[in-house]
């Protein structure tokens, strides 16, 4: 156990009314407590997120049964899609970012605490907004509840004609909310990064998590948008009579995807990109070498921002673009995963000839390299327009993109949390409870979505309630069920442990993993202020230098 | 372990500036307000002669001249008027600043007249057709964002007749003043994709 | 034909590729057949229950194969490559006791790795790309031969319209199409509008899939090698019923299908009350007079009587067909009766309203519907 000798000592808090403790997180600014905040949030919504999938799951589990009606089912497939996308993986990782973010660059908090503080409760409210529409509806039958036109909100499905009543509503204005809030943190780590870094930081030397964050909320503030101006037009479509994607008034159908689409793809990079970052500052501490390659995992980061911008009509390839456009489409798909690849290689060159330790944070890693790996090659496939033609709408693009999303991004995060919960709460996680829901979630993930392949190869399509007996499809979606209890069981495991390890853990001092970066020079949890003076660096791994400075970095790189 | 001795290395001291936060925060809006625009202006662009029936661009639009020249000069007037201020000249900020808003506010009139005179001697209405909905919408917004625009104008208006805007906020009318020259590029793309090539 | 052809002689070129791609796409198949387990290899004239889209009968989803056998060779030798140095590296790297605590070399990078393992994936997309341009091509760009049979396909909220233009035929939900052989080449041509939202067809056996968007004409062609039935469904969401847009496409003999376009041509030859009387009985004929004297004629038509409505489907020979909304029941008489007296038991969500009527009324109205071959 050290301390940073420069540590004020806080003071013991006193006893206070509950009440106090909850206003105090209510208005607070500090990036850490929002950090938090945004955290929880996205925990809360990962649990009914996978509630609203284990109904389907259910559901699907044999053709023709009667879980719930197709109305309830179409409402599950919409919810849980927008909820895991915008209310759990994208709060999740700003949550991360805006915690460790001004920490990592040596700074006190992030460029703009109120505006922080403004984008969480208008992303927080986008949230209740979007579920108060299960209770708030009100209009013809199928109508007026939560939201069931699928989370990419297709035209004309969503027209006043189709979507009858005020679901779509919902759908429509949450989500223009909470982008007003992903946009307004997107610009405060962007302002954090150029202009708080401690002396010496120069943007070369610059944790790769604070690159990467930096990167996204580059990419959010240019994809986000064209979706929000899309779902303006869609309220200016419902409610002011208007026409843009109105088939009657000679309005298309497909303007909605494309604009759709071309927020929808750099999403989905925008959700990996900062799993990305957990990766790059996991894989090094547990394999005791630095990053291979720090130059190109920058540059690759920054190609693949740029590239994915080109991409979005590989979604649309059945659409009826002609030759030459879904030609381009599968030419830029398939270049964005060169950039991605890179990456990979990196990452096992930084594990090459180091001293690998299998903490849970990194097996989640490993097998974040695993999966990320599959779903990269899946992903190659559905870039094979002609391929797409037969796999897209089905069973097998749901498996790839769950395998991103889970396989990928909520490994990554899970890597995140055992990572830097001790510097969040001052605690280690429960080791043998982190490798238990590491192994059930693992062994749970690969049963659903390894099998869940197979019925898109066998020609089932998605967003169905049921299907039909004898076309091959049930075996496979019975074990894919089977795999959901796996993994809700094993989500159950972690959130014990997070709840137990918070009061009953060991204590974590300052650097429990021997690792590099800024946040961990400071005490667990942080100060308020987090460093008693702001510190200067000379290389990219400051806790290094300090711990060898017989050998430091900047002779190095 | 761990020194507790800070800066093992010792350096010449660097001078580290780094850019002013406002500024990046507000080159960051432009760039996602820009995202928005675009999008509009290619809806627009998209929708251009596809309108099934109703009133068409060249049969109702008349190129706003004088009003696009009130409000690209007021450019010059923000421009002109943040440099005063960076000079200490109050004055001179007040005056320009006084201009900038009343410039753009005859634009808001023109725009407002422009629609005055669609909806009611040509029945063009957001919802009359392609046309009406993509030509609102893009004007519309941007009007909005104008009129956004007036209101920090008039805000900082208001502190500085109350004499509490000096040269030690220069940098934060910069900023505004930044967002105000958007606002101006993005009329300029707007009324060439309207008035121009759209006719 | 020249395309045509030249896609025959494509996949002859990928047949001449390797022997390692022989081996593989007969791993591939195997691993199908045993997703298939159970179903023996088509031949003709079979029902094929399960639309497995590596079980192709037709041109375009050949070709689609073919290419993506070659795609999972490459991608599963990109996975082998990586994966096996994954486990190498966690094997030999993992837990390594250095007793003296020391690190491990610290190495930060290398310019000539990064560069091989950019230029090698770089090589891997020319080639994937340059194999999909062609496919893309081919696929797409084939030309219309003067012997092809054209089909106009409307989707609908939540079934399918089937328009014949040369031979005057409506039909609805089942498809129709002769065998197309390379002698005689007879492919579908299939224009594909939408009456309201988006939809998508898709028979995996015999073509990828491609969607109906209104306010656009989309085109798709395919050309079934082997006669029998293959399934398929609509494969984009369209609503509440989406899941039970049911395809069956019934691809027959140049002479039987010759046969079912004659009888469907022909239109309802009992179209006056007394031609029904004079086959049929009362209630056949008090079933045609509920018929159109009530809100169906509204919806559907019957070619030869004052029914013309054209949002449901055209039931002028609704007794052709083996099942009823969209392949959601059988085509019973039970099953059209529980259909117009509560369409929820059926098909929840659908757009076909509960009629209302009197059971007697409903009796005689699947009666006469009964008559309607």
């Amino acid at each position: 156990m050290s301390s940073d000798a420069l540590t004020i000592q806080t003071a013991k808090a006193v006893d206070r009314p509950w009440l106090e403790t909850v206003h105090e997180w209510v208005i607070t600014v500090d990036h850490k407590r929002l950090g938090i905040l945004y955290i929880l949030f996205a925990l809360l919504f990962l649990v009914i997120g996978g509630l609203e999938a284990t109904i389907m799951r259910i559901q699907l589990m044999r053709p023709h049964l009667n879980f719930v009606s197709p109305q309830v089912f179409n409402r599950m497939f919409t919810m849980h899609g927008t909820t895991m996308i915008f209310f759990v993986a994208m709060p999740i990782l700003f949550g991360f970012a805006n915690y460790f973010v001004p920490i990592m660059v040596g700074a006190r908090d992030m460029a703009f605490p109120r505006l922080n503080a403004f984008s969480f409760w208008l992303t927080a409210f986008g949230g209740f907004l979007l579920y108060f529409s299960f209770l708030g509806g009100f209009g013809l039958y199928g109508a007026g509840n939560a939201p069931d036109v699928g989370w990419w909100a297709y035209a004309p499905l969503t027209a006043r004609a189709f979507s009858p009543g005020h679901s779509s509503d919902y759908w429509t204005i949450s989500l223009l909310v909470s982008g007003l809030g992903s946009i307004g943190t997107a610009i405060n780590i962007i302002a954090t990064i150029l202009c708080l870094r401690c002396p010496g930081m120069k943007l070369s030397r610059m944790p790769l998590f604070a690159w990467m964050n930096m990167v996204m909320s580059g990419m959010v503030l240019i994809a986000i948008t064209p979706l929000s101006a899309a779902q303006i037009m869609l309220l200016v479509d419902r409610y002011l009579g208007g026409h843009f994607f109105d088939t009657q008034a000679g309005g298309s159908a497909t303007i909605w995807m494309h604009f759709f689409w071309i927020f929808g793809h750099p999403e989905v990079y925008i959700l990996i990109i900062p799993c990305f970052a957990f990766v790059s500052e996991i894989v090094p501490v547990f394999s005791r070498k630095p990053i291979f390659g720090y130059p190109v995992m920058v540059g690759a980061t920054v190609c693949i921002a740029f590239v994915s911008m080109s991409v979005w009509a590989h979604h649309m390839f059945t659409i009826g673009m002609n030759s030459y456009g879904n030609s381009f489409f599968a030419l830029t798909t398939m270049v964005v995963g060169v950039p991605t690849g890179i990456k990979i290689f990196n990452w096992l060159g930084t594990m090459w000839g180091g001293k690998i330790i299998f903490k849970t944070p990194m097996l989640f890693c490993i097998a974040f390299l695993f999966q990320f790996l599959i779903a990269g090659l899946t992903g190659v496939m559905l870039g094979v327009a002609p391929f797409n033609w037969q796999l897209s709408g089905s069973y097998f693009v749901v498996a790839h993109f769950h395998y991103v999303i889970v396989g990928g991004i909520l490994f990554a995060v899970f890597a995140a949390f055992y990572y830097w919960y001790p510097k969040i709460t001052g605690r280690m996680l429960n080791e043998s409870l982190g490798k238990l829901h590491f192994w059930l979630f693992l062994i749970g993930f690969h049963l659903t979505f390894d099998i869940m392949h197979i019925p898109g190869i066998l020609g089932m399509p998605r967003r169905i309630y049921t299907y039909e007996p004898g076309r091959g499809w049930d075996i496979w979606n019975l074990l894919c069920t089977i795999g959901t209890f796996l993994q809700g069981i094993a989500v159950l495991i972690f959130v014990a442990n997070l709840i137990i390890s918070y009061f009953k853990g060991p204590k974590a001092g300052n650097d429990p993993w021997d690792a590099w970066t800024l946040e961990w020079l400071v005490s667990s949890p942080p100060p308020d202020y987090n460093f008693a003076t702001i510190p200067t660096v000379a290389s990219r791994r400051p806790l290094w230098d300090r711990k060898h400075p017989e050998d430091p970095d900047n002779l190095y790189e | 372990m761990m020194s507790a001795i800070a800066n093992p290395i010792s350096q010449p001291p660097v001078p580290w500036t780094l850019p002013y936060r406002g500024k990046v925060a507000m080159a960051c809006l432009i760039i996602a307000e820009s995202a928005i625009f675009t999008i509009f202006v290619v809806a627009y662009l998209f929708y251009l002669g596809k309108s099934l029936a109703g009133p068409t661009p060249r049969e109702v639009l008349e190129t706003p001249i004088f009003f696009t020249i009130c409000l690209l000069s007021s450019s010059l007037t923000i421009h002109f008027a943040a440099k005063s201020l960076h000079g200490g000249k109050r004055g001179a900020f007040l005056a320009l600043w006084f201009a900038t808003i009343v410039l753009g506010g005859l634009f808001l009139f023109g725009t407002g007249h422009e629609w005055h005179r669609l909806i009611y001697q040509h029945g063009l209405t957001i919802s009359t057709n392609l046309f009406g909905t993509t030509y609102y919408s893009l004007v519309g917004l941007h009007a909005f964002h104008v009129t956004v625009g007036l209101l920090m104008l008039a805000i900082v208006l208001l502190f500085a007749l109350a004499g509490r805007v000096g040269a030690e906020h220069s940098a934060r009318v910069e900023v505004l003043s930044m967002y105000w020259h958007f606002v101006d590029a993005v009329w300029v793309v707007v009324f060439t994709v309207v008035y121009v090539l759209g006719r | 034909m020249e395309t045509l052809t030249r896609m025959n002689s494509a996949s002859h070129n990928a047949n001449r590729s390797s022997l390692v791609g022989r081996l593989a796409r007969s791993l591939v198949s195997l691993v199908g057949i045993l997703l298939t387990a159970g179903f023996s290899a088509a031949s003709q004239s079979q029902d094929n229950p399960i639309p497995n889209i590596f079980e192709t009968h037709s041109t375009p989803a050949d070709a689609i194969r073919h290419l993506s056998f070659f795609v999972l060779i490459v991608t599963g030798a990109i996975f082998l490559v990586v994966f096996s140095l994954l486990t190498y590296i966690v094997v030999k790297y993992g837990n390594r006791e250095s007793g003296d605590g020391r690190e491990p070399p610290q190495v930060y990078g290398s310019t000539q790795i990064e560069l091989a393992w950019t230029v090698i994936p770089v090589l891997i997309v020319v080639v994937l790309f340059l194999a999909t341009a062609r496919v893309i091509h081919a696929i797409q760009d084939a030309p219309k031969p003067a012997t092809a049979v054209d089909v106009i396909a409307i989707g609908h909220q939540f079934w399918w319209e089937f328009r014949y233009p040369a031979l005057g035929i409506v039909t609805a939900n089942e498809l129709h199409i002769p065998v197309s052989g390379p002698a005689h080449p007879t492919p579908t041509f299939l224009k594909l509008l939408s009456a309201d939202t988006d939809h998508s067809f898709w028979v995996p056996q015999l073509a990828g899939k491609t969607d109906l968007i209104p306010n656009r004409v989309n085109e798709m062609w395919l050309d079934p090698h082997v006669t029998g039935i293959f399934l398929g469904q609509c494969a984009q969401y369209c609503g509440t019923q989406h899941a039970k847009m049911l395809l069956q496409v019934f691809v027959e003999s140049p002479d039987a299908f010759q046969a079912w376009a004659s009888a469907q041509k022909a239109s309802d030859t009992q179209t006056s009350f007394t031609q029904v009387a004079a086959t049929h009985g009362e209630n056949e004929i008090s079933g045609k007079r509920i018929f159109e004297t009530t809100a169906c004629v509204n919806c559907h038509t019957v070619a030869g009587t004052p029914a013309t409505g054209r949002f449901g489907p055209d039931l002028t020979h609704l007794m052709s067909r083996r099942t009823i909304a969209a392949g959601a029941a059988k085509n019973t008489a039970d099953n059209l009766r529980l259909w117009i007296e509560n369409p929820g038991a059926i098909k929840p969500g659908s757009l076909m309203p509960a009629m209302q009527l009197s059971k007697t009324d409903l009796d005689a109205l699947v009666r006469y519907l009964e008559t309607l071959r």
